[in-house]
């Protein structure tokens, strides 16, 4: 990236943080929320994103690894006390990491359409797992616990409200998308580029593909758990609808509507889906998904590419 | 053979028989599918959705008509229409792109068509009733008509379509353009009509088969989602593109299902489709009954 | 031999084509033309794009510059499937037939069509029997069975099920024994006879001196060079020029 360049891109970074910092100090408590909310599922897009964007494998697995770092997250709260931040955090990536490793044994074997089905059936697994696994999971009520606090054990303490939270959330996300793109800008992003562009060259070259696209599922499988960790902490519960196959076919629009191969895209992409939904569910009360629905059909067939598609090359120098 | 006399034989045998039904049904919504995506190579997603809204047709026209036959055929008909229209619209000018986007848009088809359904019909299921009731006698056991009826139906509706395919020259259109859409152009076949005519047909049988489930089942806005993703997984395992192959996968599934049900809940009688997936994905990727390719 | 075209419209005009495939620029500005009945060979080495005009011709891709006339009649969008109606025939490289379609079923692709009487189908039927007996015997088969030579045939009388008034023939003769390339030449006369004008795309050197009356020779994406075929000979320099290895 040329000097110029990078100066824009800083600087746009850099106004675009300082207005997410700002916003809950000036935003109602609903709207607050609904920032965080955007946040949380732009990540779990952005995950997505590493694998549609960058590798070009299409997972609508997604909701597995979301739904299992919000369960993991939950076990920690609900099994120590006082609920531990952390804890919450490691054991819901571990989680995460467990789905990601066998839905990534078996991405290495499908191509395409196969792999989008297979990663679909088995974030369903999963759900009907949960779902009926009552004594461990809550079955259909899911779990409730109490949110913890932002401590470091012996230091301080201090308990979330919805600002510290926002923060919170905006700097988990943040440091997400640094090392994301850090990580896509290394020789390693750029062999995953390479499969996503021609697959047989690459390993032709001499490539272990198999190996980068289980490293590439295993990546976004951990993004995409810490989202769900992450929503844990905000909503304080955990439910089996999270990891029904619509969350992951969610975050696969958020994709497409914001711009994939971009990382910042897919967070965009989330935002405009949330706000159309809002926007329309106070028009038409009880069908608003439907006009939703059509827009996003639309987008597809003439804006392929998405809101910032047109800034992928640059976004990705 | 003390142990033969725990079997639940009297269990198995109805369950056998369910698992037929089942499997029928499942075949005939199988079928659209493979047929959409053998010819065009779109996983339609919305294809449960079809299945749903054939079911709620088949609600209205019976309730105006007081026929279950009509009703069938009406149903079929207007989703048939429905598919032909949201193909000419969403899935021809995506011809040709990146198969994610059909992919996308199909999704994108199906949520407006659940919530179309959620808008219309409201939450509350509906139900379709059976065109007679009535019971037969098989052994000691009382099993009904209807059922096997819809299986019968089902399965004359699939031989039906087979012969088409054989012999009719839309069948050999369809069969062509299915192997080389490319060359069927240049032998003259309108490609473009023979696509939004297979679309159009696998939507149909969506429909047939939601209006002849209906009975069994309640009719509600959400009945494709579990459905679509039994048709997937029979898809997948009786081999992509495979009729033949998706129609022994479907029977296969539902017995095992149906035996499994006996045993635990149904709920928990999917997992018995997930674990035949994922054996099938292990060991013979394309497709149970398809012969390996060597 | 058929008179000179002089002031009647040729049956096929290709003027000042660009074809692109994504961003590959293939065809830079290829003119050509083929008149009523005529054999056209078209000369070149792999990869100049001498299948891209075939393709461009049968509609199969589009050009994004150039027209393409059938009869003085511009037809440079139209669907592939309608110019086949409109008496374009293509037997592609590789000949693809339908593998899983028997050879009658191959044939019925391009015989089921308006407007043909079932008399005048027996009649074509029975024509290309004639021609080709082994797809007589081996017609409830399916094409994947038939061996190499065998199915170029098929690819060649299901063209002619369409009765085409011009048939675009990709390298007909590759791979293919000597015995079956002289019958591939045979045939090419015999539809010569009939009035069926050839676009002729091969490799085959003499065979396409030999066949044609007219020869273009491409390179690097255009027509570099046109002249009666009487005017070359194999050992013309100017086919060492644009041909040799």
């Amino acid at each position: 990236m040329s000097k110029r360049d990078r100066i824009i891109y800083w600087t746009g970074f850099c106004v675009v943080l300082a207005l997410l910092i700002a916003a809950p100090l000036v935003l109602p408590e609903f709207w607050r929320r609904f920032l965080t909310e955007i946040l949380i599922w732009g990540l779990l897009a952005m995950s997505s994103d590493i694998l549609i964007g960058y590798t070009g494998m299409v997972s609508f697995g997604h909701s597995a690894f979301f739904g299992l770092g919000m369960y993991g997250a939950a076990a920690a709260l609900l099994l120590f006390a006082p609920p531990n931040l952390w804890l919450a955090i490691l054991f819901g990536l571990v989680g995460a990491a467990g789905v990601a490793l066998f839905v990534a044994y078996f991405s290495t074997r499908l191509r395409d359409i196969y792999f989008a089905i297979t990663t679909l059936i088995f974030s369903q697994i999963f759900y009907v797992i949960i779902f009926t696994w009552t004594e461990v999971t809550g079955g259909e009520n899911g779990l409730t616990f109490r949110r913890p606090a932002l401590a470091i054990p012996g230091l301080f303490s201090i308990p979330f409200d919805s600002e510290t939270l926002h923060w919170f959330v905006l700097a988990v996300v943040t440091a997400s998308y640094l090392i994301l793109r850090r990580i896509m800008q290394s020789p390693f992003g750029m062999v995953l580029q390479s499969i996503r562009e021609n697959e047989p060259r690459t390993r032709a070259i001499g490539y272990p593909v198999e190996r980068y696209k289980m490293m590439a599922v295993m990546l976004s499988g951990l993004f995409a758990g810490l989202s769900g960790v992450l929503y844990a902490i905000q909503n304080r519960f955990a439910a089996p609808d999270f990891v029904y196959f619509l969350v992951s076919g969610e975050a696969v629009i958020f994709n497409v509507m914001g711009g994939i191969g971009t990382l910042v895209g897919p967070i965009v992409g989330a935002g405009f889906f949330l706000l159309l939904r809002e926007a329309f569910s106070r028009f038409f009360t009880e069908y608003y998904l439907i006009p939703v629905g059509i827009i996003f059909i639309a987008m597809v067939i003439f804006m392929p590419q998405g809101l910032l598609g047109f800034m992928r090359r640059w976004l990705n120098r | 053979m003390e142990f033969l006399q725990t079997i639940p034989w009297d269990l198995i045998l109805i369950q056998t028989l369910n698992g037929i039904v089942t499997g029928m049904i499942l075949a005939l919504i199988a079928s659209g599918l493979t047929l959409i995506f053998g010819i065009m190579d779109v996983v339609n997603f919305a294809h449960g959705e079809l299945f749903m809204l054939g079911a709620y047709m088949g609600v209205v026209v019976l309730a105006t008509s007081g026929s279950f036959w009509l009703a069938l055929v009406i149903a079929t008909l207007i989703v048939a229409l429905l598919g032909a229209a949201l193909q000419v619209t969403t899935l021809r000018p995506l011809l040709g792109r990146d198969p994610l986007t059909t992919i996308l848009a199909t999704f994108g088809i199906s949520l407006v068509l659940q919530n179309y359904a959620l808008w219309q019909f409201g939450p509350v299921a509906r139900k379709i009733q059976e065109p007679f009731t009535g019971q037969f006698t098989l052994f000691y056991l009382q099993y009904p008509w209807y059922r096997l009826v819809i299986a019968a139906l089902s399965a004359a509706i699939i031989g039906g379509f087979w012969l088409f395919l054989k012999y009719g020259t839309y069948g050999i259109w369809i069969r062509a353009a299915t192997q080389d859409r490319v060359m069927a152009q240049a032998m003259g076949i309108p490609v473009p009509w023979v696509l939004t005519a297979v679309f159009a047909i696998g939507s149909g049988m969506a429909a047939a088969s939601g209006v002849l489930f209906g009975p069994l089942v309640g009719v509600n806005h959400a009945m494709g989602l579990d459905w679509v993703l039994k048709a997937f997984i029979v898809v997948v395992v009786g081999g992509m593109g495979s009729l033949g192959g998706s129609i022994a996968a479907s029977i296969f599934i539902s017995l095992l299902e149906a035996y499994a049900a006996i045993w635990v809940s149904p709920a928990q009688a999917v997992i018995v489709s997930f674990v035949v997936l994922i054996l099938t994905l292990l060991f013979r990727p394309t497709g149970l009954f398809v012969p390996t390719p060597k | 031999m058929s008179p000179p075209e002089t002031a009647m419209e040729p049956l096929i005009t290709v003027e000042d084509v660009h074809t692109y495939y994504g961003k590959s620029h293939i065809l830079h500005g290829v003119s050509l033309y083929v008149g009523k009945g005529e054999v056209v060979g078209l000369l070149g080495r792999n990869g100049v794009g001498k299948s891209t005009t075939l393709k461009t011709i049968m509609g199969l891709v589009h050009p994004h510059q150039g027209k393409v006339l059938l009869a003085g009649r511009p037809v440079t969008n139209v669907p592939a499937h309608k110019l086949a109606r409109l008496g374009i025939g293509y037997v592609p490289e590789d000949r693809r037939i339908f593998r899983l379609l028997t050879v009658m079923e191959n044939l019925r692709t391009g015989l089921d069509r308006h407007g043909v009487t079932e008399a005048r189908k027996q009649e074509l039927l029975d024509k290309v029997f004639a021609y080709f007996p082994v797809l007589a015997e081996r017609r409830n088969q399916a094409g994947g069975t038939l061996s190499g030579g065998e199915q170029q045939m098929l690819a060649i009388a299901r063209a002619m099920m369409l009765e085409p008034k011009i048939i675009l023939l990709d390298e007909p003769t590759e791979g293919l024994m000597p015995r079956m390339v002289s019958q591939i030449r045979q045939i090419i006369d015999v539809l010569h006879n009939e009035g069926v004008a050839i676009l002729l795309v091969e490799q085959n050197v003499p065979l396409t001196l030999e066949a044609s009356e007219r020869i273009y020779i491409m390179e690097k994406g255009a027509v570099r060079h046109h002249c009666a075929a009487s005017e070359l000979k194999v050992d013309h320099p100017v086919i060492h020029q644009y041909l040799g290895v």
